[in-house]
């Protein structure tokens, strides 16, 4: 049996997850004796042509062409898997479905009609159908060899979906906000990381995006409790996973002052 | 058969370069009317967004304009706004930044010699079918990256948008023991910068020059990396803070990145080359050494030869790494407090890919109310446009497939990184 084909895509990103793979300097060699790399443009200039088994998509819908191309590659691929903060949630350059685009443009670009950009910068799943999604900016290398692991066996990916606080236990971190009352996002950020910032002392800024079953409110109130003004919570809940619907509620302090104002501190 | 004389030359979507871009290349009755390096990359409007955010969060954020040179990101946006507050730091911090910085330049450099570049001396379309009858070699190569993501794990958290770098320093500074223990990776890596010199040392380079003014940070003493101040091949020597009275940027109608040049000058190259060709008098006598051996003269003009150049300032910064882990201290307090106070900041370090640099304008509350970045790539954009123009011109008798795959080469040795331009490749020759 011919080994699976494996290709990789980039939409609106900064290369940092695709780059994660060639990272995995350990098993990189590993995983390209297992599969049959087909597209991967950050890595070879061999192209063959699809259907394509596996493909792993990195970036976010920013422009009116990649709406159309990423249609194609899902026509192209048995298995699309979106990695990373930009193709699960639009990246930090959904920061613009939150101002005017228009007045980006003209800020950033000297003749802002040479640049055609979307108002919005959407996760890869508003378009097409997703098989499977691995959060985080960047994704961590060690879910991404479970997820390839996986699929190469056919069994669903062992990925798990609570907040990164669950892994500030099993790490032994002491809680930054109890000890030191520092904000941290930790309560509604799904896990993967490995609590790293925590581990750094200092609060969880969100880059996996929310978990599962995040609480808004209660997060509202206990970043509130460690002093945090409202236009710092908007921030907060405001980087690189942005486009949320978790994190949009988050990002909605300001309408919502007079609910929660205790602190379950 | 196309007329020889009347040729179009397409590039689609590049390969082995950090980003999406394209290449154009029209030719008019037998001679080269225009070559366009297309940067497709779609916008992202760092600078726009960066606008209202805490004074505190452009390490963070800019980080993500590259997934390769995120240090750089963060140790330009650190010193920018330390400037702007009017707060200098200094001592063990520095050291432990210039540390951190070091592992970057050894894992992007290590990428692009062996994963990107070197494919193309060799003869294979990647790293990995270079594997399949080089395996041992690809090998010292992923180990000599692991080193410099091991120095950017320990000491920012992790590899790829490290955690640890705040505006005035570090969270949290990593023990003399996690220190020392790498120290003991990056000693046998050393064995394998050196091997990687030499060996890079026996690729054929074609015989191709250019006189491009080249820019650098210089810091008297040592290799400048995270600071310094600007000189050209040409002459020129000015602060950071007169950055953008010398260095115009503009926009072209085929590029989301913006063109760089020098005011009243024209084109110049910033990156390895120019920063061998200005400070190779401040390398280690140990890199200097090895310059040497694999054949560098006193200047690099040969864009080919910029992975001997990379090679180097491995050997350098493994070098560099073992000295500041030597001498290693934790700084306690890891950073110093740096109070917001309005006004205008300007940083510069060297990127792998050359200077990178930011502006912000902070108020007096620490909101961003103005922010500027000018990466390496967009400076290069000319440059490697107008070298690209002269090799098209004496390979026009080659057929289109050839020379197709000789521009991507050309244009490999440059290393741009389109993520970070986007403000790269799909290449066009028009002949018709």
């Amino acid at each position: 049996m011919d080994a699976p084909t494996l290709a990789v895509w980039k939409f609106a990103s900064c290369d940092g997850c695709q780059l994660t793979l060639l990272d995995c300097e350990d098993d990189l060699l590993a995983v390209a004796g297992r599969v049959r790399i087909a597209h991967f443009l950050e890595a070879t200039r061999e192209v063959l042509p699809g259907p394509y088994d596996v493909s792993l998509v990195e970036g976010s819908i920013t422009t009116a062409e990649d709406a159309e191309r990423i249609r194609r590659v899902r026509e192209m691929s048995r298995t699309l898997v979106t990695i990373g903060a930009c193709a699960t949630a639009g990246g930090v350059q959904a920061l613009r479905n939150f101002a005017d685009v228009e007045e980006f443009r003209s800020l950033v670009y000297a003749h802002p009609e040479y640049v055609s950009t979307l108002a919005t910068s959407t996760p890869i799943a508003a378009h097409v159908d997703v098989d499977f999604e691995l959060r985080g900016c960047p994704i961590d290398g060690r879910q991404l060899l479970e997820v390839i692991t996986a699929l190469l066996v056919g069994r669903k990916p062992n990925i798990a979906s609570h907040s990164v606080c669950f892994e500030c236990k099993r790490r032994g971190n002491v809680c930054v906000v109890v000890a030191h009352g520092t904000p941290c996002l930790g309560p509604v950020t799904h896990a993967g990381c490995g609590a790293l910032c925590p581990a750094h002392n200092r609060g969880c800024y969100g880059c996996f995006g929310p978990m599962d079953t995040p609480n808004a409110a209660a997060q509202v109130a206990l970043l509130r409790a460690t002093g945090m003004a409202d236009g710092d919570v908007e921030r907060a809940s405001r980087t690189f996973n942005a486009g949320t619907p978790a994190f949009i509620e988050l990002s909605r302090v300001t309408t919502r002052r007079e609910a929660h104002r205790d602190a379950p501190l | 058969m196309t007329h020889r004389s009347d040729r179009t030359l397409d590039v689609r979507a590049l390969a082995r370069v950090e980003g999406e871009g394209a290449m154009h290349v029209r030719v008019r009755g037998g001679s080269v009317e225009t070559v366009r390096l297309e940067i497709y990359e779609p916008p992202r409007f760092f600078e726009a967004f960066l606008r209202g955010r805490r004074y505190t969060e452009p390490p963070d954020i800019t980080a993500r304009i590259c997934g390769i040179c995120p240090v750089a990101y963060q140790m330009s946006a650190c010193a920018a706004i330390e400037d702007a507050c009017g707060v200098v730091v200094d001592g063990a911090i520095a050291d432990l930044r210039r540390l951190l910085y070091c592992g970057e330049w050894i894992e992007s450099h290590v990428l692009h010699i062996y994963l990107l570049h070197a494919p193309d001396f060799l003869g294979y379309p990647s790293a990995i079918d270079l594997a399949r009858d080089h395996r041992d070699l690809v090998e010292r190569g992923l180990a000599l990256k692991k080193a410099g993501n091991d120095v950017m794990e320990l000491i920012g958290g992790r590899a790829i948008h490290p955690v640890n770098v705040r505006v005035g320093g570090f969270y949290r500074a990593p023990t003399r023991q996690d220190i020392r223990a790498l120290g003991e990776k990056l000693r046998v890596a050393l064995d394998q910068a050196l091997d990687t010199a030499r060996w890079v040392a026996g690729f054929d380079f074609p015989d191709f020059h250019h006189d491009h003014e080249m820019l650098a940070l210089t810091e008297p003493g040592r290799y400048a990396i995270e600071r310094g101040t600007v000189v050209t091949t040409g002459g020129l020597a000015f602060p950071v803070t007169a950055f953008e009275e010398h260095v115009i940027e503009e926009h072209v109608a085929h590029s989301t990145a913006l063109h760089a040049h020098l005011a009243g000058r024209g084109r110049y190259l910033t990156g390895p080359a120019a920063r061998y060709t200005l400070n190779r008098a401040w390398l280690s006598p140990l890199s200097r050494q090895i310059a040497d051996e694999v054949g560098l003269g006193v200047r690099c003009d040969n864009p080919y030869q910029s992975i001997l150049v990379r090679a180097v300032e491995v050997v350098y910064a493994v070098e560099e790494a073992l000295r500041l882990i030597e001498a290693y201290e934790p700084p306690a307090p890891p950073h110093v407090d740096v109070p917001p106070r309005a006004g205008m900041g300007f940083g510069a370090t060297e990127a792998p890919r050359g200077v990178l640099f930011h502006r912000y304008g902070v108020d007096a509350d620490g909101l961003i109310t103005s922010a500027r970045i000018v990466p390496p790539t967009s400076q290069n954009q000319a440059s490697i446009e107008d070298d690209l123009r002269r090799f098209v011109a004496d390979r026009l008798d080659l057929p289109d497939d050839q020379l197709t795959h000789q521009c991507e080469q050309a244009i490999r040795n440059y290393d741009p990184c389109i993520s970070c331009a986007t403000h790269f490749l799909d290449l066009t020759v028009d002949r018709s």
